[in-house]
């Protein structure tokens, strides 16, 4: 199997990837590429550029803001089957925190500026994209609410 | 002579506080501690079904509704798993072996652990909800061959906040259950999921058309949770939750835990949810 086959064909099974048209998955896997990142090592940093975003297919990945004095605090984990990261797609294009392995983790890394060429000329791609990432980022939002309610608290 | 609480009558009598002792105290979080007490009638133990509660008097504060958190199996004490939040609690968490409360219960519903047999089971606990579900989880594991597929999935504030961690890493390691942790926040020593428990349901492999759910958590988290089960295709039959309220007299007789039609302490705390999906989240109940 080839190295291209074997990429389209990881990102075909990805949970993320559920019904997308053979037309996109091509297009995605123009723009992809095995990665791996050993315990502890940064997907992504807090202000950097956002210009790649992964689907994670093996281990868990936390999410950090680092909030002085107290330390990385842990918002978010993300684990296999789960997309990681949409500041690719809206601007300024910049991770608003850090992303770190919990563990070994594997992905499908995407170039996010790669792909967001393809959006700007294929209206219908922008849109499979986005209803996939829209709800993504709901359930982040939701969940985010939730979680500053501190509904677990004393009372 | 024979004392009053000793007569027949008045030991009969559910409001009529017995005395007890406490044989342990353990700390759980920082704020939740855990009683084992001596049972009434030690001859007879004192037999309860999951998810019920009595109520404890602390002589001279007063008497406050706390759920069983021991094993059902286990009725010759009576084990209480309590947060330290009240003008109860706070000096319950104050007393030391030996010391002696008012107990009279067990009171209310529990968990439909008959009905439940050949299903899979989805436990679902949020901070201190975990221990009124703890006795079905003991009841769960003793009888492990009646039920299907068991999922224990539990939300607490961070790491330090979890209600007894070590058990629920022991129940993990088992190899016919699965047991899901998730915390609002934590630091890089925690290596579990961060976020909410609702996350975590679409991950259990209980089978939605033979799941019967059961909850226990605030109110909120289990608001959120249902809606999340529904979306799994889990139907409002087939979860019950527990529900908490100002519960005094625990026999259905002074109203304060009024929900509707029911009486918390009488009907509840365990419900099965369609039968009061109306009532939840009525913002004037």
């Amino acid at each position: 199997m080839s190295e291209l086959h074997n990429l389209e064909q990881s990102i075909r099974e990805h949970p993320f990837a559920e019904g997308m048209p053979g037309r996109y998955i091509g297009i995605l896997t123009g723009c992809a590429r095995h990665a791996e990142f050993r315990e502890g090592t940064f997907l992504f940093r807090e202000g950097e550029s956002a210009d790649t975003f992964y689907w994670i297919t093996a281990g868990k990945v936390a999410m950090e803001l680092d909030a002085p004095p107290r330390g990385a605090i842990r918002i978010d984990t993300r684990a296999t089957g789960d997309a990681l990261g949409w500041s690719w797609i809206v601007p300024p294009y910049r991770w608003f925190c850090d992303a770190r392995a919990v563990g070994e983790v594997r992905a499908l890394a995407f170039n996010g500026v790669c792909l967001r060429g393809q959006l700007d000329e294929d209206p219908e791609l922008a849109y499979e994209m986005y209803r996939r990432f829209v709800p993504l980022m709901y359930r982040s939002l939701h969940a985010t609410q939730l979680q500053l309610l501190d509904v677990y608290g004393a009372g | 002579m024979v004392g009053a609480a000793g007569t027949g009558l008045l030991a009969a009598d559910p409001m009529v506080p017995r005395p007890v002792s406490i044989r342990r105290k353990q700390r759980e979080t920082h704020d939740t501690f855990t009683l084992t007490l001596d049972v009434p009638d030690p001859e007879r133990g004192l037999p309860f079904v999951p998810g019920q509660f009595t109520m404890l008097y602390l002589f001279g504060a007063g008497e406050v509704p706390i759920s069983i958190s021991g094993d059902p199996a286990s009725p010759m004490q009576l084990v209480h798993t309590i947060r330290a939040v009240g003008s109860v609690t706070r000096p319950l968490q104050a007393l030391q072996q030996g010391s002696m409360l008012g107990v009279r219960g067990p009171f209310g519903s529990g968990w439909p652990i008959e009905e439940a047999r050949g299903r899979d089971i989805l436990v679902i606990a949020g901070g201190l909800g975990l221990a009124p579900l703890r006795p079905l989880v003991y009841h769960l594991l003793n009888r492990r061959g009646d039920y299907g597929h068991i999922s224990i999935v539990c939300g607490a504030r961070s790491p330090a906040d979890i209600l007894f961690r070590h058990e629920l890493e022991r129940w993990g390691g088992r190899f016919d259950v699965d047991v899901a942790v998730i915390v609002d926040h934590a630091t890089d020593t925690w290596h579990g999921d961060v976020g909410v428990v609702t996350r975590l349901l679409d991950k259990s492999r209980c089978e939605p058309a033979n799941t019967r759910a059961m909850i226990c958590g605030p109110e909120i988290m289990m608001r959120f949770s249902i809606r999340a089960l529904n979306d799994l295709g889990i139907s409002d039959e087939q979860i019950h939750i527990s529900m908490e309220r100002n519960m005094q007299c625990a026999i259905g007789m002074c109203g304060h835990c009024q929900y509707g039609p029911a009486f918390v302490c009488k009907d509840g705390p365990v419900f099965r949810f369609d039968r009061i999906r109306p009532l939840f989240g009525a913002r004037e109940i």
